[in-house]
């Protein structure tokens, strides 16, 4: 259940990996599309969190072409709608998330990230 | 019984078994679901706004579960992959990560606009290994430091938990305030010896009410450093506690009298001030 409001939000936490460690990058992914509850309050709250050049990146990645290289100044519903359709209802269930710098995969298992480190990596 | 803590570290005491025995007692689902209520209220997060909460420890969901009828979205963390696959059998709405807190988290600055956490920091009190960085002290630190990163300014982090000694909570909340946390320490029931409760809670930044919250006594609260769901639980203590208004009172008397009447009925007895009156009692 890893959705891409969670991964827009997730660094590398490995000892010493403090630059270019976001974002995550998927591989071999499984996907799943699972409908929610649309609130475009919560959906606008949120938007000044996002990092938008890595939401769109990834959202491309994924195959989803529907959001603006830019973020735009306007906010209509129908935008508040594909946002909230990328950010909530993309599951990615199977695969992998990689770090663009110390290349630390971490894998995931039924939409469950295995966040753990081995003991060498705990900062 | 001995805490569990003691026995083994989490990923092991919660296994299949344990898991599932702990999501199904419904005595534990209660309890769980009386503290998260409690935690959330002293979260007191603006009512009406919609949030984005990290439930630290979320296990099978239990709480998650109320974070989602409260309508917050959310992401929980926890370090037993089978109490996280009762979660996915549970189908709990947040983001679930297999994650050992006390190896950091790797969230953004200002992700969450609040943390949760029922019954899960006494787990980082005890060393698995020898490494330099098992140890409890080293684990909080990196704990609370990049919990407070991850939090947005102002927020709250509120943290139920099984101190042991006055020690640990010593420890613990020298440590928080050492990575930028303001709050204490808040007990709920102090009186008590079951329903004692240890809330921690921690302050981001300035927040409007700088004062800790009051820890609840079992007896009536003061009326000032009242939070959200205070007043509800108030409300609903006088609701169960006042005498329910008999069904069967003169104006339910004096409908069916018409309704009688109006059906034809004879012998229908004459409307009086007596009416639906008590009998005085007599030895």
């Amino acid at each position: 259940m890893v959705r891409l409001i969670t991964h827009n939000l997730l660094a590398c936490h490995v000892k010493g990996c403090n630059a270019n460690n976001f974002p995550l990058e998927f591989r071999n992914v499984e996907l799943e599309i699972r409908e929610a509850e649309f609130n475009p309050d919560f959906v606008k709250g949120f938007l000044p969190k996002i990092e938008w050049k890595a939401l769109v990146d990834t959202a491309r990645q994924l195959g989803d072409t529907s959001l603006p290289e830019e973020q735009p100044e306007m906010l209509d519903d129908d935008f508040l709608k594909n946002l909230h359709h990328v950010l909530l209802e993309i599951h990615v269930e199977e695969g992998a998330m990689v770090c663009p710098n110390c290349k630390h995969e971490y894998p995931i298992a039924s939409g469950i990230p295995n966040m753990l480190l081995a003991e060498h990596e705990i900062a | 019984m001995s805490r569990p803590e003691f026995v083994a570290p989490p990923e092991i005491y919660y296994g299949d078994t344990e898991a599932k025995k702990y999501t199904q007692n419904t005595r534990n689902q209660q309890i769980q679901a009386d503290m998260t209520y409690r935690a959330l209220e002293l979260l007191n997060l603006p009512p009406d706004e919609p949030a984005f909460l990290l439930d630290i420890g979320c296990g099978s969901g239990l709480s998650g579960e109320i974070l989602d009828e409260e309508g917050y979205l959310w992401a929980g963390v926890d370090v037993a992959p089978s109490m996280l696959e009762v979660a996915l059998e549970r189908e709990v709405e947040g983001d679930l990560f297999l994650q050992d807190i006390g190896q950091g988290f790797g969230f953004r600055p200002g992700s969450f606009d609040g943390a949760i956490s029922i019954s899960v920091l006494q787990w980082l009190l005890n060393a698995e290994t020898s490494h330099p960085t098992s140890s409890p002290p080293h684990r909080l630190t990196r704990f609370f430091t990049t919990l407070h990163s991850a939090l947005k300014n102002p927020s709250r982090a509120i943290f139920q938990f099984y101190p042991t000694s006055d020690d640990q909570i010593q420890l613990i909340t020298s440590i928080a305030q050492k990575a930028g946390f303001g709050g204490g320490i808040v007990v709920d029931y102090p009186n008590s010896k079951k329903a004692r409760k240890v809330f921690l809670c921690l302050f981001v930044g300035q927040q409007k009410q700088q004062k800790l919250p009051e820890g609840l006594d079992g007896e009536e609260e003061e009326q000032e450093a009242k939070v959200r769901f205070e007043r509800r639980r108030e409300r609903e203590k006088t609701r169960s506690k006042g005498k329910r208004k008999s069904v069967k009172d003169r104006d339910w008397i004096l409908k069916k009298k018409e309704l009688y009447r109006k059906r034809g009925k004879d012998s229908v007895p004459n409307d009086s001030k007596y009416t639906g009156r008590k009998r005085k009692t007599y030895f």
